[in-house]
């Protein structure tokens, strides 16, 4: 449904996103993973035509989307400062004229939300706290049900319940009304399982695509006496290495064959799994 | 609600064959919907095809096209079969394995499986 084709989005000197090619389908929820500065931010506002590309395209379904009406009508992004309106809206009034301006704005639905995270409609956006502006977004965004909805860590400064709701009302809406999804996070381990698909952004390029799965079945922690290990990962691909003692843990990447796995139960070498958010680290470059 | 261990999916696979294995679900009862089962679990629904799939693959769900998934009759015979197979494999040779290596002599293994399956002395 939205496609880049060579996008490049840069400020000055610095280029946040490179040569990126990318697509993604209809009716699907994907992740958008990477660390700070990675160039997700740029990303999305380009996709939703806040922004121009500096080269290449974006199109939604063929047509592009940078100042063409009929694109931009089918996209909301949610950006990671809650800001859908000026400090001094009322609430009420910014759903108000969501609704005029989009037109599968779903009135209804809003209230529900509205009530759903117990915000209060006579309010303005300058009195809500850090998590109440992201659940309005969130209700904002979740009642465009435009066709390619976008959110920027729509969980800032949510609390934990809160995030539960909100994971409850998208898949309730995701759902009854199937659209396609690109949700940005840091809370690798909560938010994944929403994903069929996670993107990793790595300095502005795309360093892995693919579902969860597939992304935690690749990382393999294998330990055991340290001279042991040191020879069971000889020429495989090795993320990271930690050593308590005589014992030493290797995380490895990549499928590990039979004959590998043969050779661990041989050696009483352990084999257990990498939790995503460690795997995201490693692949990223590591801790700093 | 999940490990890491495995993916999801396998993990919600894994509870429908045990719920099918102990009759909670019936031969011809429909299971939970996707969605049903992403609402429960705070999943993506497609996580919760891709076990359904795995199960239709194993033949103990069947697709009515329309209606939804149901299990197959003769599901929990067959489960109770693939796990008889596995029990060797996967339960006893761990322990025989572990009595070795702590050097627990066989026939106190024995005596005490006996003690826990009372009335079985052929």
């Amino acid at each position: 449904m939205i496609a880049t084709n060579a996008l490049q989005v840069r400020y000055g000197d610095t280029i946040a996103v490179h040569d990126l090619d990318l697509e993604l389908a209809a009716g699907r929820i994907y992740g958008l993973l990477g660390r700070n500065g990675a160039g997700k931010t740029s990303l999305l506002s380009t996709l939703a035509g806040f922004r121009k590309p500096s080269a290449g395209t974006v199109t939604l379904d063929g047509r592009p989307v940078f100042e063409t009406l009929e694109s931009t009508s089918r996209i909301c992004l949610i950006g990671d400062d809650g800001a859908v309106g000026d400090g001094t809206d009322r609430l009420r009034d910014i759903l108000d004229m969501a609704a005029t301006l989009r037109p599968g704005f779903d009135t209804g639905y809003a209230a529900h939300l509205m009530d759903r995270f117990a915000l209060d409609r006579k309010k303005t956006l300058g009195a809500l706290s850090r998590g109440q502006r992201s659940a309005f977004g969130v209700v904002a965004g979740l009642a465009s049900r435009a066709a390619l909805t976008m959110f920027d860590e729509a969980h800032l400064g949510m609390d934990a319940p809160t995030r539960q709701l909100f994971a409850d009302e998208l898949l309730a809406d995701y759902g009854a009304h199937p659209r396609t999804f690109l949700l940005s996070t840091h809370l690798i381990e909560e938010q994944s399982p929403l994903f069929e698909q996670v993107l990793i952004l790595h300095e502005g390029r795309l360093l892995w695509r693919g579902d969860v799965d597939d992304l935690r079945s690749r990382g393999i922690a294998v330990t055991g006496p340290a001279s042991v290990v040191d020879d069971f990962v000889y020429g495989l691909t090795v993320l990271a290495e930690r050593a308590l003692g005589p014992t030493k843990q290797v995380t490895l990447y990549g499928d590990l064959d039979d004959e590998h796995r043969k050779l661990a139960a041989r050696y009483g070498l352990e084999l257990g799994p990498v939790a995503l958010q460690d795997l995201f680290i490693h692949l990223t470059g590591g801790v700093p | 609600m999940f490990d890491d261990r495995s993916p999801i999916y396998r993990q919600i696979a894994d509870q429908i064959k045990d719920d099918v294995f102990r009759g909670l679900l019936a031969a011809g009862a429909q299971v939970m919907s996707t969605n049903q089962y992403a609402a429960y679990y705070r999943i993506n629904p497609a996580t919760a095809a891709k076990a359904f799939q795995q199960l239709v693959d194993e033949g103990v769900l069947y697709k009515r096209r329309g209606v939804g998934m149901f299990v197959h009759d003769g599901a929990q015979q067959r489960l109770r079969e693939q796990r008889r197979e596995r029990f060797f494999a996967q339960v006893l040779e761990p322990m025989a394995a572990e009595a070795r290596e702590l050097g627990i002599p066989v026939a106190d293994v024995v005596a005490r499986i006996h003690q826990l399956i009372p009335g079985d002395d052929r």
